[in-house]
């Protein structure tokens, strides 16, 4: 009964932070509602029980992307002057729908399973088992890795070039 | 060990949510007189000494005098985010309590949480965002540069910070703060002493204090971030300031110093871990009066020349020794820790210098 009045508290406060960020002419706060929008969705995780993704999502989306988009803003010359607007508005909202519609028909399409018992194991244990277990994702998680820092190197050796 | 009677979780919360408001506040207070009366023979001063016997009474003449004061929000500031900003650099140091136990296994909000020191790096990453949205706010261009070094700061010592705390959390293979109390019979800054300093260093840097405070830098730019704040906000940056110190003593005395274990813990465990929460907090004034500020370029260098490379060094040797050993550390590897510890800190302070007195400007 409360993770539901919680659930709903939080999803429209979600949508409505969605919202104001593509809305509002003021980017610096627009960053902030991106902000707020991060927070509300890892409060939907701890309501789903994933206390995991949900400090990963807080550590990560806010702690560090979300900082760096506004320490972005702030180099930014005419921040005040506010969002400019494109002439790709358009063909983006027609993405968008497009995006929005592909995730709501396979996301209702999907076979979900419903009514399962709980996991014995914590959403922490369970990630690095799948993680790190020999038939796990080793694997493809060390090729990111790999390929995360070859990027990072990349880009260090483009911004050396001047 | 049912210490708590109380089962309804409502009433848990509504307990432990006044508990840890009152503990806050109260031991805010307490810190600023510790502080401020600590610093008087540093200074050869007597520090406060008029209000209250031993000037005990110093921190609630502040408290009321800045109440008083007026509220002042410069021309051309962005008002909400200015009205905003103090309240959500403070909200995550409350935030950070729920999951620190106070006394015995059940005596916190939620000190069982199974992400638990997880939850407190996630939380704590929170109040830069405040700080941010001060600096902006203000429409002041000190304010904005400490607004600046912040983000350069965060962004290097999260890193020593989170993986000095992953060297425990792979001895104990649990995150929650329970578990880590419990965890091993040796406390684990004997037991990962590299692990411990490297954690006391960055955690300063996280909640600039003492040597890294460059986002207030006086001689700078003035106070940085709160020089356009006062009356109940600037209370309020204060509060959250020292609140924040005290929540990384806090912590630092739960992972580090096994919290309210201590003689007699049934009874006196609360003592226990205010008391070590004192110790570490007597520590971090002893280092903010002893060095002097840093400068950005060697806070930088510190960060990812020092902290950094022997916080993965020390993360490794825990690694080696929970394989070895098969998760059963012994006590006496303790022993090699130190050295390990040693030979690394006398080896960067031979190989590595925090650049003199010279900057180097890339055109």
């Amino acid at each position: 009964m409360a993770v539901d009045v919680a659930f709903w508290i939080l999803a429209v406060l979600s949508v409505v932070a969605a919202l104001a960020v593509i809305m509002l002419r003021d980017v610096f706060r627009a960053a902030l509602f991106l902000i707020l929008c991060f927070f509300t969705v890892a409060g939907i995780y701890v309501t789903l029980n994933a206390g995991f993704l949900a400090a990963v999502q807080v550590l990560i989306y806010i702690g560090a992307i979300a900082i760096l988009l506004i320490f972005a803003i702030m180099f930014t010359r005419d921040a005040q002057a506010g969002n400019p607007s494109g002439r790709l508005r358009l063909p983006a909202g027609v993405a968008a729908v497009v995006l929005l519609g592909v995730m709501i028909s396979s996301a209702v399409t999907y076979g979900w399973l419903e009514g399962g018992e709980m996991s014995e194991m914590t959403s922490t244990g369970g990630l690095g088992q799948l993680l790190f277990s020999e038939n796990g994702f080793v694997l493809p998680l060390e090729i990111a890795g790999v390929m995360l820092l070859a990027a990072a190197l990349g880009a260090i050796a483009i911004m050396r070039e001047k | 060990m049912s210490f708590w009677p109380l089962d309804n979780y409502w009433a848990h919360f509504a307990v432990f949510a006044t508990v840890i408001l009152a503990f806050v506040v109260i031991g805010v207070m307490a810190f600023i007189y510790v502080e401020r009366r600590g610093f008087g023979p540093f200074q050869l001063r007597r520090g406060p000494n008029r209000a209250g016997p031993f000037g005990v009474l110093q921190p609630i003449a502040d408290a009321i005098k800045v109440l008083l004061k007026e509220d002042i929000v410069p021309a051309g500031a962005d008002r909400a985010v200015h009205f905003l900003a103090p309240v959500v650099v403070f909200l995550p140091v409350l935030l950070i309590f729920a999951v620190v136990p106070f006394h015995g296994k059940l005596g916190g909000l939620i000190p069982n949480l199974n992400i638990g020191i997880l939850y407190v790096v996630a939380v704590s990453a929170l109040g830069v965002v405040g700080l941010f949205m001060a600096g902006w706010g203000s429409n002041n261009k000190y304010s904005l540069i400490s607004a600046m070094r912040v983000v350069a700061a965060m962004i290097s010592y999260e890193m020593p910070l989170v993986l000095s705390i992953i060297g425990v959390v792979v001895i104990v293979g649990s995150l929650s703060m329970n578990d880590i109390v419990t965890g091993h019979q040796v406390p684990f800054f004997l037991l990962t002493p590299l692990g411990f300093l490297i954690f006391l260093a960055s955690s300063m840097a996280e909640i600039n204090r003492g040597p890294f405070d460059l986002l207030e830098a006086d001689s700078e730019i003035v106070a940085g971030f709160h020089i356009e704040y006062s009356g109940m906000k600037f209370a309020m940056f204060y509060l959250a300031e020292y609140g924040h110190a005290l929540a990384m003593s806090a912590i630092a005395a739960t992972v580090f110093l096994k919290g309210w274990v201590g003689p007699a813990d049934d009874y006196l465990g609360g003592l226990w871990f205010v008391a070590k929460t004192l110790l570490i907090f007597v520590l971090l004034i002893w280092f903010r009066i002893t060095f002097p500020r840093l400068r950005i370029d060697q806070l930088m260098g510190f960060a990812w020349k020092f902290l950094f490379p022997a916080a993965l060094i020390n993360l490794l040797v825990i690694g080696i020794e929970e394989v070895a050993f098969d998760g059963d550390i012994p006590w006496w590897v303790l022993f090699i820790n130190f050295a390990v510890a040693g030979g690394l800190i006398l080896a960067w302070s031979k190989l590595f210098k925090l650049g003199g007195g010279r900057v180097e400007v890339a055109v």
